[in-house]
């Protein structure tokens, strides 16, 4: 008798490599669903279980996950780009002229990176009203409202640094006013300004400074703080469920589990 | 498993132990070294030296501005300026967020492309988010007879040049 793909797949699970790196084992229980999902170092940072009505596109419009998407999508555009980007005076324009007319495939990437940073900024903003009008970011969730805040400045701060980096007349100018906005904090002001830029003008420091901000410290920063932002919705207690969720949606939701 | 007697010492409130000494010591030397990483941290971020151009421009013969005339030099960001009252140069970059300005020759002022801050031929400022005019800058004739600039360094206003 043949057998199915579903058990060719159940004696890979049980083989001993198979068993060496996931540790919950054969079967489908619920105790071995959740075990999958709590014993997974990514996966263990969201919830065992969900409601089911909390994955409809309706309850989330699914903001949240589609940033993530955006900003993962930016992560591998942005190595990329950086395999033929010099951050240097000389070559920073004409590097990105070549990714958009020599490189293969380079204008894609350059545009795919370009337009998931706009996506990225829009979605994050969508996430906040949504999760702002809904009343999610009431207790016990006001802490993951206020890392959901820091989470969108370094969206911000990535934006602007890597406004910069074509090193055309655009960039260059917008880094002159948003640098001299800097300026306007009372008394440190001019230092900040001065440490931002590595000089008193946008020049060949505030070029490199800006890189390694868009490409190390503010990627880490967003990473980091993703994770935190992930497992406090875990830990205050899952997606938020409204209870005036729409009738119509609540009986689809319950025909839907009774199925 | 014997009876563990965890010997607390007994003693008055107040009183100065050797664990509290050790806290104590140990937070003060953490401390310190937090405050000098930050004074590291910032002298490491503060550049000591810097290729930038130098605040001092040569703005060649005075002959070359004819009278009533502006010229931007774009790159050194100046106005040279040459009036009945003699010659001065003007700032160009904006007060405001720092954008380039142009001499608009049809209107007779200096404008700002950047959020319209205007100014007349004498750096004042006539309209617009610019808080303060554009500043005279310091200029003298070097001992070749060119016009020399001192960007870094600002004089009052109505100071001119006789040449």
């Amino acid at each position: 008798m043949a057998k199915t793909v579903d058990q060719y797949f159940e004696e890979l699970r049980d083989t001993r490599v198979w068993r060496s790196i996931f540790r919950s084992g054969t079967g489908s229980s619920t105790l071995k669903r959740s075990l999958a999902i709590q014993q997974n170092v990514f996966l263990h940072l969201f919830s065992t279980k969900v409601r089911r009505r909390m994955l409809c596109f309706s309850a989330t419009w699914y903001l949240g996950t589609l940033t993530l998407g955006t900003f993962l999508i930016l992560v591998i555009t942005g190595i990329l780009l950086m395999l033929y980007y010099h951050p240097s005076v000389p070559q920073a324009y004409a590097d990105t002229k070549d990714l958009q007319f020599v490189v293969s495939s380079g204008l894609f990437l350059r545009n795919l990176h370009r337009w998931s940073a706009h996506a990225m900024v829009f979605l994050v903003f969508a996430h906040m009203f949504k999760v702002f009008y809904r009343g999610a970011y009431r207790p016990p969730r006001e802490f993951n409202w206020v890392i959901g805040i820091v989470l969108l400045l370094i969206t911000l701060l990535l934006s602007y640094t890597g406004y910069l980096l074509p090193w055309d007349q655009l960039a260059y100018w917008a880094i002159t006013v948003g640098s001299n906005i800097a300026s306007a904090v009372p008394v440190v002001g001019d230092k900040i300004h001065f440490m931002l830029l590595g000089g008193n003008l946008v020049n060949a420091n505030a070029l490199l400074r800006f890189y390694v901000l868009h490409c190390m410290i503010l990627p880490l920063a967003a990473i980091f703080f993703i994770a935190i932002h992930f497992w406090r919705i875990r830990k205050d207690g899952g997606l938020y469920a409204h209870q005036s969720e729409p009738a119509t949606l609540r009986q689809a939701a319950i025909a839907k589990g009774a199925r | 498993m014997p009876d563990e007697k965890l010997e607390i010492p007994s003693e008055p409130d107040g009183t100065f132990d050797r664990r509290k000494f050790f806290v104590k010591v140990g937070l003060g030397s953490l401390s310190i070294a937090a405050a000098g990483t930050a004074v590291f941290a910032y002298q490491f971020l503060s550049p000591n030296v810097l290729y930038e151009p130098s605040p001092v421009v040569n703005a060649g013969k005075p002959e070359s501005y004819p009278m009533d005339s502006v010229t931007l030099d774009v790159n050194s960001g100046i106005y040279l300026i040459h009036a009945k009252e003699g010659f001065f140069s003007l700032g160009a970059v904006c007060t405001h967020l720092g954008c380039l300005t142009a001499w608009k020759p049809e209107q007779g002022i200096i404008a700002c492309p950047c959020h319209g801050s205007k100014f007349k031929r004498d750096g004042e400022k006539v309209e617009g988010p610019a808080p303060k005019p554009l500043p005279w800058l310091r200029t003298w004739l070097s001992d070749d007879g060119d016009l020399m600039v001192d960007r870094g360094t600002t004089i009052r206003p109505m100071e001119f040049l006789r040449v």
